[in-house]
């Protein structure tokens, strides 16, 4: 995007992975679509982790070198199709299937909210999001359980470990048939699930998912939206915290970086 | 004679002088009409009565409010003017907040159509306030929403609550603008005319101001965005402006319809256009369409535009000429550009695939020339059109019964004060509104640091320095019945302490006037006194109204609402990360009253729930409020406090309760000696409305510090009781203890048992 971005820069600094130097050498692009809301919050949650965000434009053909992907949140065309049906026609979405599914070393790519759907309709992640069961658009700081820690965009998690992020979305429903769910599971790329009652009716609680490869990964709720103290959820899994202190997505963008410095 | 429809051009009104028009199907009255045909000196053409007819409606012509509202202007001080930088007149009013970055807000109103076609009038109401916003130069960046419904349980009330409060998420939602704050209130007075206020706030350098006109001899106009289409036509005169009648046809039609993706990518793309300053003049499309966009960019700048009409892109090849300049189709803006820029405006527009249409240019001939098919279809000065519309004086006269009741006080008490409180948390009106804000998204764009359901939304404004704002909106029908000059001073004066309480210093003020029928004498009055009230209260505290809205004929029949003037107030914190939440969390730490209470139920939540509405109001003392601030922001500032709320609604009770329910940490609280104190019972210590007052918790280490300030500025502090995270629990000693699971669940139960 190349609009203005006047609200920039760091509002408390962090004293774990940004003081990382060699972190920042890596380059995670994020990228908008027409109606796509959440990007900003993306490249702000990439550089608190440490590394360097690269905006991306959907009509590009070229991915700009970037080392990860990270596809934000929003409304992509307005949902007026189906959540993610246009976007995926994208011409930057050709290079970032090619790219996904290039074998061992593939990029890592991350779908948020809007971007899981992208990623189902792009054929890189099974199943689909129908509305939420209670017909309403839904924000709250929601619960989830880290199932699966092996994954490019999990590592710095625990496997069990429970985290707390935001959720908002009108269309979270996460549905697929048994043999596929089941599949999901008996292969581990259950990535995520809701902990507590299932806030949109997704089946076996599911909130995130990967490819089987474990470099493609989506997910329902926003890690991004819980990066940065006093503007996070008021709660965290990982104890104590302040007044909208929540952090604990962070982990999912530290996780990348680490792994591609690694 | 053109060719593709029957076309009344110029030529033809002067050869056909005694032809009849539809002004008054269009809303215009008989004066106003031959007022027209005096400025032109003939009969209008169907085009040129279709701009005026809107143009001179209520709703953009402020006719019946003009000679009031000159108050705002009048009653400003220099010193008020101190951090203004675009004041009343222009889309909104831009404030400065310093190190170069200024704010714009405004409220509006889209009340009329969200009784119609509740979820696109909502919806629509959100769009026409943000593209205000975006007109200024401005990227928004969030969204508040006062709602007001008719009885919670009537049967129309649930249609009117999904339809809105769905039209209002799906539109700001999809534009990617954390929606903050605002009120949600049911009072049988709404039931035929609900409240749908909406409020945005943007973000700009100084630099990067934009403003409303045409200039340039040779500069192009062009038209950008969605298409028009023949929805929303009468909008502002046969819908907003007259009230509503059972007897007349369904005005449905007259109802815009919303696209959110078309909106967000107007934002993007216009933000870009400034960047790279490739327009002179710009104009979002609302009321009155191209109408108003016309007329009122030509007559800001050199006093001329030529428009050939048939560019137009419409989504319906069928509309007429008088359609297509009343139209209020959505998502369209329109702006002045040289023609050097021409080329990099349109690229822009490719880059977004935002469609435009260049429809003509600027002229210094005075006159708005329109054109279809090369045929003259309005020639006008566009002044008349935009600035000199009628303007009226209506009668009018203090109601004959508000003597009766202004004299019938509230008497009533409660035995059972544990009782009262649960009936109270679980009120309509005190009730969580959770399931309302939790179809909202409040943390889009990162920088929200409070939102519902704190005392005020806090935004971030720069990342770098933590500089940031506040805003609340407020109001209350139920004061202003029983005493409208006071009403709208108390309505301020909690929008100004729930700014402070917040720890902003209280900077600004928005305004959405929502009354009924002018022609009602007793209504105009109300009004009057209103406008009165709030423009003394803003001189009093020191904060100038920046612009906002008049929303007239909110009424059914002869049945008007309460009148109900909401005030928005703006506020600028220097970090945000020094922002007080509305409950507290730390064990011990010792929790305080603030300013006095009397016996002060008149008008109240607890004599509302007792179906009683007489007396006078509580009393409003705007020397005491400043002060109350200036101990909130204070304390704020120098970490003396770690949470504040102030004391509105539903008095100490309602304030406790919520203050223990947003982090679930219980308390222990006296209040013996406040009774004796202030020589009142315990019943009127709980749900008395006095102002001026708010609960603070303080850490033990700066209680000292703390009551020498309120000391030293003579304000009256009581200490209260102690925050405990032992017992969760609401422990009012002597009289009650109200478990917080207990309370939480008579909190939140009420809108999902009526409308989940």
């Amino acid at each position: 995007m190349s609009v203005e971005t006047p609200l920039i820069g760091d509002f408390q600094p962090f004293p774990s992975a940004s003081t990382e130097g060699s972190l920042a050498g890596i380059r995670v692009g994020v990228v908008t679509f027409p109606g796509t809301l959440d990007d900003r919050d993306a490249m702000r949650a990439v550089r608190l982790a440490g590394g360097t965000a690269i905006s991306l434009w959907h009509g590009d053909h070229d991915l700009r070198g970037v080392d990860a992907v990270i596809i934000p949140g929003g409304f992509s065309y307005g949902d007026y199709l189906r959540a993610g049906a246009i976007s995926r026609f994208a011409p930057l979405m050709e290079q970032i299937t090619a790219a996904a599914t290039g074998g061992p070393g593939a990029l890592p790519v991350l779908g948020i909210c809007n971007g899981f759907q992208v990623l189902t309709e792009a054929h890189l992640l099974p199943g689909s999001m129908i509305k939420n069961n209670s017909l309403h658009f839904l924000c709250r700081d929601q619960r989830l359980r880290v199932e699966n820690a092996d994954t490019l965009w999990t590592s710095d998690y625990a496997a069990g470990e429970e985290i707390v992020v935001p959720l908002k979305n009108q269309d979270g429903q996460f549905v697929a048939d048994e043999h596929t769910l089941d599949e999901l599971e008996g292969e581990g790329r259950v990535v995520f699930r809701y902990v507590g009652e299932n806030p949109n009716g997704s089946r076996r609680d599911i909130a995130g998912i990967s490819n089987a490869a474990g470099n493609v990964v989506g997910l329902m709720p926003h890690p991004e939206h819980a990066v940065e103290p006093g503007f996070g959820p008021d709660s965290s899994a990982r104890g104590e915290v302040d007044l909208r202190g929540g952090t604990d997505g962070l982990g999912i963008f530290t996780s990348v970086l680490k792994k591609l410095v690694g | 004679m053109s060719k593709k429809f029957n076309i009344d051009t110029v030529a033809n009104a002067e050869a056909t002088p005694g032809q009849a028009l539809p002004w008054a199907e269009l809303g215009l009255k008989q004066n106003e009409y031959d007022r027209v045909v005096e400025i032109l000196g003939r009969r209008p053409t169907g085009a040129e009565l279709a701009m005026y007819s809107v143009m001179w409606s209520e709703h953009c012509s402020y006719k019946s409010s003009k000679v009031h509202l000159r108050q705002f202007g009048d009653k400003v001080t220099d010193a008020m003017k101190e951090h203004l930088l675009v004041g009343i007149g222009e889309n909104a009013g831009v404030v400065d907040i310093g190190d170069g970055w200024a704010v714009t807000f405004k409220v509006e109103s889209h009340n009329h159509p969200s009784f119609v076609e509740p979820y696109q009038g909502a919806a629509t109401g959100v769009g026409g306030i943000v593209r205000d916003i975006i007109s200024m130069g401005a990227r928004p960046v969030a969204v508040m929403d006062p709602l007001r419904f008719g009885a919670i349980d009537h049967p129309d009330t649930a249609r009117l609550v999904h339809g809105i409060v769905a039209g209002i998420g799906g539109y700001g939602n999809s534009l990617g603008l954390p929606n903050i704050g605002g009120e949600v209130v049911f009072d049988s007075s709404y039931q035929g005319n609900p409240l749908v206020n909406a409020l945005a706030v943007g973000v700009l350098r100084h630099e990067d101001i934009r403003l409303a006109n045409a200039s340039g001899v040779g500069n192009r106009v062009v038209l950008f965005g969605a298409r028009t289409g023949g929805d929303g036509i009468g909008g502002a005169s046969v819908l907003a402006s007259e009230s509503f009648d059972d007897a007349k046809p369904s005005k449905r039609p007259a109802v815009q319809v919303g696209d959110p993706f078309a909106e967000k990518v107007l934002i993007e793309c216009c933000l870009e256009l400034f960047k790279a300053s490739v327009v002179e003049g710009i104009q979002d499309l609302g009321a009155a369409g191209i109408s108003c966009a016309t007329s009122e960019l030509a007559s800001n700048g050199d006093g001329g535009m030529h428009v050939e009409l048939t560019k137009v892109l419409l989504r319906d090849p069928t509309l007429t000429p008088g359609e297509i300049l009343m139209s209020e189709s959505q998502e369209r803006m329109m702006a002045v550009v040289t023609p050097a820029n021409a080329a990099a405006f349109e690229a822009i527009m490719d880059k977004w695939n935002v469609e435009y249409s260049w429809l003509g240019e600027v002229t210094d001939t005075g006159r708005l020339v329109i054109e279809w098919d090369g045929e003259t279809i309005v020639d006008v000065d566009p002044r008349t059109v935009a600035h000199d519309g009628p303007v009226y004086e209506r009668p009018y006269h203090r109601p004959v019964w508000l003597d009766g009741v202004q004299a019938d006080s509230f008497k009533g008490s409660a035995p059972d004060l544990r009782a009262a409180v649960l009936e109270l948390m679980s009120s309509p009106n005190m009730c969580s509104k959770d399931w309302v804000t939790n179809q909202f998204d409040r943390y889009v764009q990162g920088n929200t640091a409070l939102a519902m359901p704190d005392d005020a939304g806090v935004i971030r404004v720069d990342e770098e320095t933590g500089l940031g704002v506040a805003l609340s909106t407020d109001a209350n029908g139920r004061y202003s019945y029983l005493n409208p000059y006071e009403g709208a001073r108390l309505a301020l004066a909690e929008a100004y302490r729930n700014v402070a309480t917040s720890g902003a210093k209280p900077l600004a003020v928005t305004d959405c006037l929502n009354f009924g029928s002018p022609e009602d004498p007793e209504v105009m009055w109300q009004f009057a006194e209103t406008v009165r009230g709030l423009a003394d209260a803003c001189q009093e505290l020191g904060v100038p109204v920046t612009g906002g809205n008049v929303s007239l004929y909110n009424q059914t029949g002869g049945v008007a609402i309460h009148p109900t003037p909401v005030v928005g107030v703006l506020g600028v914190f220097d970090d945000v990360a020094r922002r007080t939440p509305s409950g507290w969390r730390e064990d011990g730490q010792a929790i305080y009253l603030l300013g006095t209470t009397r016996n002060e139920l008149d008008g109240s939540e607890w004599a509302n729930l007792r179906g009683h509405l007489g007396g006078t109001p509580p009393v409003v003392d705007l020397a005491a409020e400043k002060t109350l601030a200036a101990v909130l922001v204070n304390s704020s500032r120098d970490g003396m406090i770690d949470a504040a709320h102030d004391l509105s609604e539903g008095g100490l009770a309602a304030a406790l309760s919520e203050a223990a329910l947003r982090f679930g940490v219980g308390a222990r609280i006296g209040i013996d000696e406040l009774c004796e104190r202030d020589g009142i019972n315990a019943f009127t210590a709980l749900f008395s409305e006095s102002q001026g007052r708010a609960i603070v918790s303080v850490p033990r280490s700066e209680e000292v510090r703390f009551n020498d300030m309120c000391t030293a500025r003579n304000y009256p502090t009581l200490r209260i009781g102690v925050v405990d995270t032992e017992n969760s629990a609401l422990d009012v000693q002597g009289h009650f203890t109200l478990p917080l699971a207990e309370l939480k669940e008579a909190h939140e139960g009420t809108l999902p048992k009526h409308f989940a």
